[in-house]
Order: C-alpha cells, then sequence, then structure tokens
C-alpha cells in the first residue's frame, strides 16, 4: 500500500476551526517573539550578530533545490533551501539588496528535514544567502538571482 | 512514500504589505506582515518561523518532517504585524 502522506493546508474559509483557534492561542502568545534587530539589519555581518552568532564560515553544504537563477518576476521568487550540516538548528534567508535584507528565519527542531521552500519578494537582482545555524556555529550559502522585474515597488 | 515523512504545504491568505509602495497620493503605505509562523504535529512544534515583509504576498511555505502518520494532526498558526492571530489544522492523509 503506498500513502502520499501530504498535509495540506488551505487558509480562506475554514470557519469549523474556530474552537481549535481559540484553544491555541496562549501558546502562540507565548512564542518567543520577533527578533527586530535582526530584520532591522542592514548587511549580513549585522544580521548573523543579531541572531546571534559571533561570526560565519563559507559552506558548500546547503542545495538550492529549483531555485532559479534568473526571477521573471520579483514579486514571487521560489527559494528553495537544504542544508545538510549536521544538527542544524535555524535556516535564515537573507536578501542582500532587498530594504530590509534579512527575508525569514526558520527554527528547525530535531526530526523536522532542514529544509524549506517559500517565495519571497526581490527589489532586484541580488546576492541571496542561506545562513544557516548548525550545532551551534553559523554557516553561509550564497547564491545570486537576476530579477528582470521587480517586486518591492 | 519516503518512510514516514510527512511533507506539508502551506497556502495562507495575506496582504503582506512591504512597507515599500505608495499609494495614489504618494504616501508610504505602512506595512503589514505575518511576522511568526508555528507548525505542530499532534502538539508537538515541528517548524517554528519568523518573517519580515519580503515573504511574498498570500505566503506559501513548504517542509518535510519525520514521524508522522496517516489520521495525525497538523496545526499552522501565524500572528501578523497587527497582532493578528489565525490557526487552522488538517490530518495527515
Amino acid at each position: 500500500m503506498t500513502f502520499h502522506r501530504r498535509a495540506i493546508l488551505k487558509w480562506g474559509g475554514a470557519a469549523t476551526l474556530a474552537s481549535v483557534a481559540g484553544a491555541l492561542r496562549p501558546r502562540t502568545a507565548a512564542a518567543q517573539g520577533w527578533n527586530q534587530a535582526a530584520f532591522s539589519g542592514k548587511s549580513l555581518d549585522e544580521i548573523v550578530k543579531a541572531l546571534g552568532g559571533a561570526g560565519y564560515t563559507p559552506t558548500k553544504a546547503v542545495s538550492w533545490g529549483a531555485t532559479p537563477d534568473i526571477a521573471e518576476n520579483g514579486a514571487a521568487v521560489q527559494v528553495s533551501i537544504a542544508s545538510a550540516l549536521p544538527r542544524t538548528q535555524a535556516i535564515a534567508v537573507v536578501i542582500e539588496k532587498n530594504p530590509g535584507p534579512l527575508a525569514a528565519h526558520f527554527e528547525v527542531p530535531p526530526g523536522t528535514d532542514a529544509a524549506i521552500v517559500t517565495r519571497f519578494k526581490m527589489a532586484q537582482t541580488s546576492s541571496v544567502h542561506a545562513v544557516v545555524k548548525a550545532d551551534g556555529k553559523y554557516f553561509v550559502s550564497t547564491r545570486e538571482i537576476r530579477v528582470t522585474f521587480g517586486g518591492c515597488g | 512514500m519516503q518512510g514516514d515523512k510527512v511533507v506539508v504545504r502551506v497556502l495562507m491568505t495575506h496582504e503582506m504589505e512591504s512597507g515599500q509602495r505608495k499609494d495614489a497620493d504618494g504616501k508610504v503605505i505602512p506595512a503589514y506582515f505575518i511576522r511568526e509562523v508555528s507548525a505542530r504535529h499532534n502538539g508537538r512544534p515541528v517548524l517554528a518561523a519568523q518573517w519580515g515583509p519580503a515573504v511574498s504576498k498570500n505566503p506559501f511555505l513548504q517542509f518535510t518532517f519525520a514521524g508522522g502518520k496517516p489520521g495525525d494532526r497538523i496545526q499552522v498558526s501565524w500572528v501578523d504585524s497587527k497582532g493578528d492571530t489565525r490557526t487552522d489544522e488538517t490530518t495527515i492523509s
């Protein structure tokens, strides 16, 4: 017997879940909070520091999956990042030439693959950094993504 | 099927206003975006994310975790920059 074990969630009209949402609120409120300093950082160095890293080293242990070299629509560039570094704890995406370079930060608990796919806005052609925290240390892999039509305007 | 791996794909409905755009009068439209996203499998955290306004409108997120089986519950919650929150739940099929 084969299963495709896929859980697909679609927002927009799930009124039956109202009671669940109510029950979850206390835990949501207890989340660690948004890292204002990291999201205000203007450079990769500033951002790594704000995330708690003393520095970082380049790595080849990050794969970029189907991430495009050239994005026709900067409003939705699908970025795929997977870390092969042992004990990966977090993955951040830094789009160097965006007004706010830190785009997203993901914490990956044990049991979850160190791999994420998300779509981002890109103002212009830019270096995109995957910042990986593994075993307490920070590593960076960089890709250049050309944007032919910017998406932050 | 890859062992007990579960691929979760989430589509959220949110404006994700960047704070960079201007309206017809030339005034900046304030940023308005999802800041925190968390996912749970039967109550156990499987992903926690913090986002900035550069995540695209109507965000898409895909990740994979181990240890799931059909019928298990997956919950995904978000909190946006206005403090609004939303939680939805589905079961693994």
